[in-house]
């Protein structure tokens, strides 16, 4: 057997949660030394993943399977070309959202960093697990450090959009749990790769895909449940929101690929026009929301509801370029929804409020910051060669494939996107500087610029030459479509005999 | 072998049940002594019932005494629970002054009485091993008797219990009445058709045995109860009984009125929705600790009742795991108790956590592991207790059962939620000792270890499990 590279991904950051426990001093920065070493190994090792990683085959690779709960379930992970991005963007956002807790985090920082940890092991776990139990296990304990997150460093309202989060998730979450284990005693086995082989008796792929729909509409947020997002996003601390924003939403979306279409075609084609509403509805109106907000945070939560509502109807087009632009998106929407969490963090560190008739004119005394925001801004509305764009344009070219009332509709979103993404530029940046307590803060500091600049440069690369990403996932979009065809048709002639 | 041999187990406790009280009156100031004796005898029938040959269905003395795996692994349950109990009190009693020679031999008794409840294969065997393990109950709710709340609490659930006895022993005679024997397996075999008069004998023995597992509707008397009781004795009353109480259960439905399914199937199904729906809301208001695992306790039954509803060997395979895990649970939650001690003073409210995450990071780490574990969040003991429960109960179908389990789950997690809230997000208070008993240390590391690293191993427990087959 080789090396277990997934399993050590997975557990090198809990190793190293651990290695902080045990050590003596709270809140020095060796601790913080530890974590983001920790945190890049764990990257590097991705990265060096990436290059193993053949985009040729849409089989699962790197699998691992152990005996685990005796004659029942077995411990397995692997990964196809939809997983690994998952995973790099984890590793990628992990060592950022550390050195971002300098100025942030001020008490107990080793408990947070061990919390940001474990978080990244079990988030990883998530998109490499082929079981549909230890998928569970995975998807379910990120609670556990995502409540701490928020209820311990986050602001005034923590404690209960705490509550909040975690009572909407598990509620959502306990119906899948009953689906798992019913989808074992109808097919025999929770094993994904068996799953897609052997496939779902078509009577009970319904209530099925409705179990998972209710875990994954409330992580994705769809609407209507998507209220207690902006609420988390506001009370957790910077880089709980990062987490929370460019890789936990990420969940859902993954879900849906990997589960919903993959386990339950019919399903999935007959639950269609429920996303594509639910999802247009998110769109325009989370886009309406968000051009009302007052709270700069409230603002880019609205927004990442928005974004997506795209990647669910882009999922749910069912066609190559739409569910490639959905992963696009879910990428893009990773980096620069995080990196606008953090230029909100970084104005936030130095005027400790995040409502945006604070700030105005920031332009002539933070010069950098601008240059960035920008960008971001310009990213998170889909501007032609920045990485939104790739993924906007693709969705809502799937989507003219298949409805075009819907395409039509969900292009107005990408207006309204436009609108408030610069509105908000406008009113934060340029105008007058009427506030005089923001002549005397300094524009970005080294680690702050590397931050931005480190997901700046993705983005942008990514805008222009997005290949290396749609190389990884084209086989395996392809196949997974052509498996979802094969299993509608067979239960099409099966319902005809 | 000999019948004796098999019950060595029993025989041995009895002699050091009547030893130590010989002991305690004739040496002064023994307590201490007597304490940690008893211990001693405890684990050493733990040993004598592993020496037992395990792998067999024995009934003895005319069928009314069995032996097999269940019996073995319920006894050995029950006497680690005791033996934890008795290790981790010391301290609290000699702070409340009743640190007497009477409360492990009494500790011991109700053991004894569980453990001919656990073995019983007939109506009168059952009915005796419940009176003795009742009365030792009893006097340990009253023992701090100085406190009113304390002999309040004996004296309720004295004549609360004594009323379910009552109900308890109209129903054998109903079954006796009806079927003509005491005997579980001469009832099995003279079950002919539907008979209404054994389905009035069932229902009784059920709201008794309903009685004795605090499931609602009959947990009327536990909240009081746990709350006036020495906490040590809260902790004995949430773990031990319970496990006999199951066992009897299932020996009851699944050996003489297997065949009966139809009739007690709803009963058990009812208790268990109730149970589970109940323990969740009317925690939610609670402030004393104690009061409030009562309900949680109330809440986990329904649990393990759910697992037993299912009709199959897994199903009460899966209660079996649950009370297991449950046992951990309260035994390291019940520790956490144990340590909130300030100045000779005792603390049990909510309120009294508060801050507790700064001044006792390790303390406050063990509870959060805990309260989540009790919650059923993975990669917990907890969640995997739930899972196999549901399990059992989706193979057979029953998919309102388990949807009702899950989302009171879900209810439950608020106030499981509370406390951690409490723990981690409040301003701290002044900080508690720290000079633990050793064992108290020991029980609280070990309970978390198991807890949280249950997921690395979760198929031993299983293994062991699954040797039980009742049907």
């Amino acid at each position: 057997m080789d090396f277990p590279i997934l399993s050590s991904l997975i557990l090198l950051p809990t190793v190293g949660a651990l290695f902080l426990l045990f050590s003596k001093d709270k809140n020095s920065n060796t601790g913080k030394y530890v974590a983001l070493f920790t945190s890049f190994v764990n990257f590097l090792i991705s990265i060096y993943l990436w290059f193993l990683f053949d985009p040729s085959t849409s089989s699962f690779q790197f699998i691992e399977d152990r005996e685990w709960l005796k004659g029942f379930v077995n411990y397995k992970v692997g990964i196809d070309g939809i997983s690994i991005l998952f995973i790099i963007l984890t590793t990628f956002i992990t060592p950022l959202c550390i050195i971002s807790v300098n100025n942030t985090i001020k008490n107990r920082l080793r408990d947070f960093l061990i919390a940001i940890l474990v978080m990244e092991s079990l988030m990883i776990g998530v998109f490499c697990s082929l079981d549909l139990v230890v998928f569970y296990l995975f998807f379910e304990a990120g609670l556990i450090p995502m409540f701490l997150i928020i209820g311990i460093w986050g602001g005034t309202r923590r404690v209960y959009s705490a509550f909040k989060f975690f009572l909407y998730t598990l509620l959502g979450s306990v119906l899948m749990l009953i689906a798992i284990i019913s989808i074992y005693w109808i097919a025999g086995t929770t094993d994904i790769v068996q799953l897609y082989e052997l496939g779902i008796d078509s009577k009970y792929q319904n209530l099925l895909w409705l179990a998972f729909f209710s875990s994954f509409a409330v992580k994705t947020p769809m609407w209507p449940v998507h209220t207690w997002l902006p609420d988390a996003h506001v009370e957790a601390p910077t880089a709980g929101s990062v987490l929370l924003a460019a890789i936990l939403l990420k969940m859902a979306g993954y879900g849906f690929i990997r589960f919903s279409l993959g386990l339950f075609p019919v399903a999935s084609e007959i639950f269609t026009p429920l996303v594509y509403s639910l999802s247009l509805i998110a769109i325009v109106y989370a886009s309406l929301v968000a051009l009302m907000q007052e709270d700069m945070k409230k603002l880019i939560a609205y927004s990442s509801v928005a974004h997506m509502g795209f990647v669910t109807l882009g999922i749910f087009t069912i066609t190559q370029q739409g569910i490639e632009g959905s992963i696009i998106q879910m990428i893009s929407h990773g980096l620069v929804s995080a990196a606008l969490f953090l230029c909100v963090g970084v104005v936030y560190d130095r005027m400790h409020s995040r409502l945006i008739k604070t700030y105005g004119g920031l332009v002539s005394v933070m010069p950098k910051y601008s240059i960035l925001f920008m960008l971001f801004t310009l990213a998170a509305l889909g501007l032609p060669g920045t990485s939104g764009f790739i993924g906007e344009f693709l969705i809502l070219m799937g989507a003219f494939k298949d409805n075009f009332l819907v395409a039509v509709v969900a292009s107005f979103g990408v207006i309204f996107g436009a609108a408030y993404m610069l509105w908000l530029y406008r009113r934060v940046v340029f105008g007058k500087l009427t506030n005089n307590d923001l002549l005397k803060i300094p524009d970005l500091d080294t680690s702050e610029k590397f931050i931005l600049w480190s997901l700046a440069i993705p983005v942008l690369s990514f805008g222009f030459y997005p290949e290396p990403l749609i190389n990884t996932i084209e086989v395996s979009v392809n196949d997974l479509i052509e498996m979802y065809n094969f299993n509608l048709n067979m239960n099409i002639v099966e319902v005809q005999n | 072998m000999n019948d004796l041999d098999l019950v060595s187990p029993e025989i041995f406790i009895s002699l050091s049940i009547m030893f130590l009280l010989i002991l305690g009156v004739f040496k002064k100031n023994s307590s201490n002594l007597i304490h940690n004796l008893s211990i001693a005898l405890l684990l050493i029938t733990g040993i004598l019932i592993i020496n037992n040959p395990l792998d067999k269905n024995i009934t003895l003395f005319r069928g009314s005494y069995v032996v097999d795996n269940l019996s073995s692994f319920m006894k050995i349950l029950t006497i680690l629970g005791g033996a934890f109990v008795l290790s981790i009190s010391k301290k609290y009693l000699k702070l409340f002054k009743i640190f007497l020679i009477e409360y492990p031999i009494l500790i011991i008794c109700s053991i004894l009485g569980m453990m001919v409840m656990i073995s019983s294969n007939d109506l009168m065997v059952f009915y005796i091993g419940l009176e003795l393990q009742s009365l030792a109950l009893y006097v340990l709710a009253s023992f701090n008797r100085d406190q009113l709340k304390s002999s309040e609490a004996g004296l309720k659930y004295f004549v609360l219990s004594a009323l379910s006895s009552g109900l308890l022993l109209y129903g054998c005679s109903l079954i006796y009445g009806f079927s003509g024997s005491t005997n579980f397996n001469v009832i099995s075999d003279a079950m002919n058709s539907t008979n209404y008069g054994l389905t009035f004998g069932i229902v009784f023995i059920l709201v008794g045995l309903a009685f004795k597992i605090s499931a609602v509707p009959f947990h009327m008397w536990a909240p009081d109860v746990y709350e006036g009781s020495p906490t040590t004795v809260t902790l004995f009353f949430a773990i031990v009984p319970k496990v006999a109480a199951l066992t009897v259960f299932i020996r009851f439905l699944y050996v003489p009125f297997i065949n009966m399914i139809d009739q007690w199937q709803p009963i058990l199904i009812f208790l268990s929705i109730a149970s589970m729906i109940f323990g969740a809301v009317a925690a939610i208001g609670q402030n004393n600790l104690k009061r409030l695992v009562a309900y949680s306790s109330i809440g986990h039954i329904g649990y393990a009742l759910a697992g037993l509803s299912v009709g199959s060997n897994e199903g009460i395979q899966s209660s079996i795991v649950y009370i297991c895990i449950y046992l951990v649970m309260n035994l390291g939650l019940f520790s956490c108790l144990l340590m909130m001690k300030r100045n000779d003073q005792y603390f049990e409210t909510i309120d009294d956590l508060s801050g507790l995450s700064k001044n006792h990071p390790v303390l406050s780490l063990s509870l959060l592991i805990i309260l989540f574990s009790l919650a059923g969040i993975p990669p917990l003991a907890g969640f995997f207790a739930k899972f196999y429960v549901f399990k059992s109960v989706i193979q057979q179908s029953m998919y309102f059962l388990a949807i009702v389990g899950l989302l009171s789950t879900v209810i439950g997690a608020f106030y499981y939620l509370r406390i951690i809230k409490v723990i981690y997000f409040d301003e701290e208070k002044a900080s508690y000792d720290t000079d633990h008993n050793i064992w108290l240390r020991v029980s609280l590391t070990l309970s978390t270890l198991l807890i949280l690293l249950y997921f690395i191993f979760p198929s031993k427990l299983v293994e062991i499990v699954s040797r039980i087959n009742i049907i």
